[in-house]
């Protein structure tokens, strides 16, 4: 009975550190700018806190996640100044780039063991620290629909060339955003970092940035708690699936991939707008069969 | 506020878009930029909004210098314009698309909302009734809550002239205004600007409508092949040689 409660808290961990993931890559998306430059921050993150958890034992868990939250914000600036120039697929290549040199320079650091990483860290992380830390991103971002600097992101994401003569600095508002986006993911790393006591490279792949995107497509853009939706839903459901595919004798990671494949193409499909637009869809779908 | 603009040019290439530009835009008035197709009116109204930067001259506003400014810092110093081929924000709603315009009139910073503090939902309610009103002022407040690329063209560009007076400009730039209106939208459109220019606020004008230009502008300039090839009150235009060849080709 304990060892199934373990299971579920695992899972309902991962359900909130990927919704904190899918909501860094909402913060972008939000004002129309697609960076994938998020498992790189995400990496910062989780190695910053680690190394202070191992290093400097004494340092208390609020600070290591405030450390974790602030370095790949800080690593955002200077990133963001020359890429943000970019629209539409160059600046997703140019994060792309981004991310691949992070994890390599990770891969190739022998303070942090290298492709090995980090291990025997202290599980730090509770359930109840990733359910503040979640609540805390979507309240921010949720009031940001409505206020001065809100219009103005959705503006930059309607118009860019409009947004500008109407007085709004975009480029200010595209680095704030991308700023916010990467202190989530960093604090999404350090909390799985010290969920799951190790930390390596190969985490940070480029398809752990895609599983952030689907997540965030599938839930849905259009409102901000859609990301988190979508990253619950993927996250939940290959777990209910895997008795299916264990029975079928397929392998969970490969039926796993295969499966959120799946799921992608049937939202982009069916439900452009994610499963947020499903309520709308069902009403408007009763109202003309009545 | 005043405009002027001195040998301003602007090359794409070989071609001069707009070659050694001079004229003023004197304070409150109604000043009318007309010219054939390809002449370079909206390239010079993309130099004044700070989209594109000149390659000489220069581009002053009541003693500031424009043409290395960026857009929103142009627009931080009065000016708002309009598109010829309307740029609104399709996806959000007619009403949230004047609220947008008053990006620089409102100041209430984001941590006031996010600690909900009630001055923060007083701007924000200030700022949907002023957009109301606007909107009520180009006579769509019915209209209010529909998705802007659901209006008609007309209610666009009628959406997209309050939209840029929603941010209370000095200097007006319409590109084009009435383009695709029927006469009395036309009409409409041209008691709004009379009105625009009443409170004091300067209209640069660019129209293709030459009666609409003759009845409403005070002075008028002449472009073809970017150049300046006249300038002068409507009256004075319509007798000028040049222009009459500019438009009509030379006589035999």
């Amino acid at each position: 009975m304990s060892d199934l409660f373990l299971a579920y808290e695992s899972l309902i961990a991962f359900v909130g550190i990927n919704g904190l993931l899918a909501l860094s890559v909402y913060a972008t998306l939000c004002c129309g700018q697609l960076s994938l430059a998020n498992a790189g921050f995400m990496a910062i993150g989780a190695y910053t806190g680690a190394l202070i958890t191992l290093k400097a034992p004494g340092v208390p868990f609020i600070a290591v996640l405030a450390a974790a939250t602030l370095a790949p914000a800080i690593v955002a600036v200077p990133l963001g100044l020359p890429v943000l120039r970019l629209r539409g697929v160059f600046l997703a290549i140019a994060t792309v780039g981004f991310g691949e040199v992070v994890r390599l320079f990770f891969v190739n650091w022998d303070y942090t063991n290298g492709a090995l990483g980090l291990v025997a860290i202290p599980q730090r992380t509770h359930l109840w620290t990733i359910a503040l830390a979640l609540a805390v991103a979507l309240y921010g971002l949720g009031r940001l629909r409505g206020s001065r600097t809100g219009y103005a992101l959705e503006a930059i994401r309607e118009d860019e060339t409009a947004a500008r003569t109407m007085g709004i600095y975009t480029t200010g508002h595209k680095l704030a955003m991308l700023v916010a986006g990467a202190a989530l993911a960093g604090l999404a790393g350090a909390l799985e970092a010290h969920h799951t006591f190790i930390v390596s490279p190969g985490t940070f792949v480029f398809g752990r940035v895609v599983d952030m995107l689907v997540q965030a497509v599938v839930g849905g853009t259009a409102a901000f708690y859609g990301p988190a939706l979508g990253a619950a839903f993927l996250t939940v459901l290959p777990e209910l699936l895997r008795e299916i595919g264990a029975r079928l004798g397929l392998a969970p990671g490969p039926f796993r991939l295969f499966l959120n494949g799946v799921i992608l193409l049937a939202v982009i499909l069916y439900l452009p707008n994610g499963l947020v637009s499903l309520p709308a869809r069902l009403r408007r779908r009763a109202r003309g069969s009545a | 506020m005043s405009l002027s603009l001195a040998g301003v040019s602007r090359a794409f290439g070989g071609v001069r878009a707009v070659d050694d530009a001079t004229f003023t835009v004197a304070d409150g008035e109604v000043h009318g930029l007309i010219g054939p197709n390809g002449a370079g009116k909206t390239t010079l109204l993309n130099l004044i909004s700070g989209l594109m930067q000149p390659t000489g001259g220069r581009i002053e506003l009541d003693g500031h210098r424009l043409e290395r400014l960026p857009p929103h810092r142009v627009a931080g110093l009065g000016v708002a314009r309009t598109y010829q081929n309307i740029r609104l924000f399709a996806g959000l709603s007619a009403v949230d698309n004047v609220v947008v315009g008053e990006h620089r009139q409102r100041r209430a910073p984001f941590w006031r909302r996010l600690l909900m503090l009630p001055a923060a939902r007083r701007e924000e309610r200030a700022a949907r009734d002023a957009a109301e009103a606007l909107l009520a002022r180009v006579g769509l407040q019915e209209r209010a809550s529909v998705p802007a690329s659901s209006l008609s063209y007309g209610e666009q560009r009628r959406v997209e002239i309050a939209r840029a007076l929603a941010s209370q400009p000095k200097l007006l730039l319409l590109d084009e205004p009435t383009a695709g209106m029927n006469p009395g939208e036309a009409a409409a459109v041209a008691r709004l600007v009379r009105e625009v220019a009443g409170e004091g606020r300067t209209v640069l004008l660019i129209e293709h409508n030459v009666r609409l230009v003759m009845e409403l502008c005070q002075h008028v300039t002449v472009l073809n092949f970017g150049k300046v090839i006249a300038r002068g009150t409507p009256a004075e235009i319509a007798q000028d040689p040049a222009v009459i060849a500019a438009y009509l080709g030379e006589g035999p």
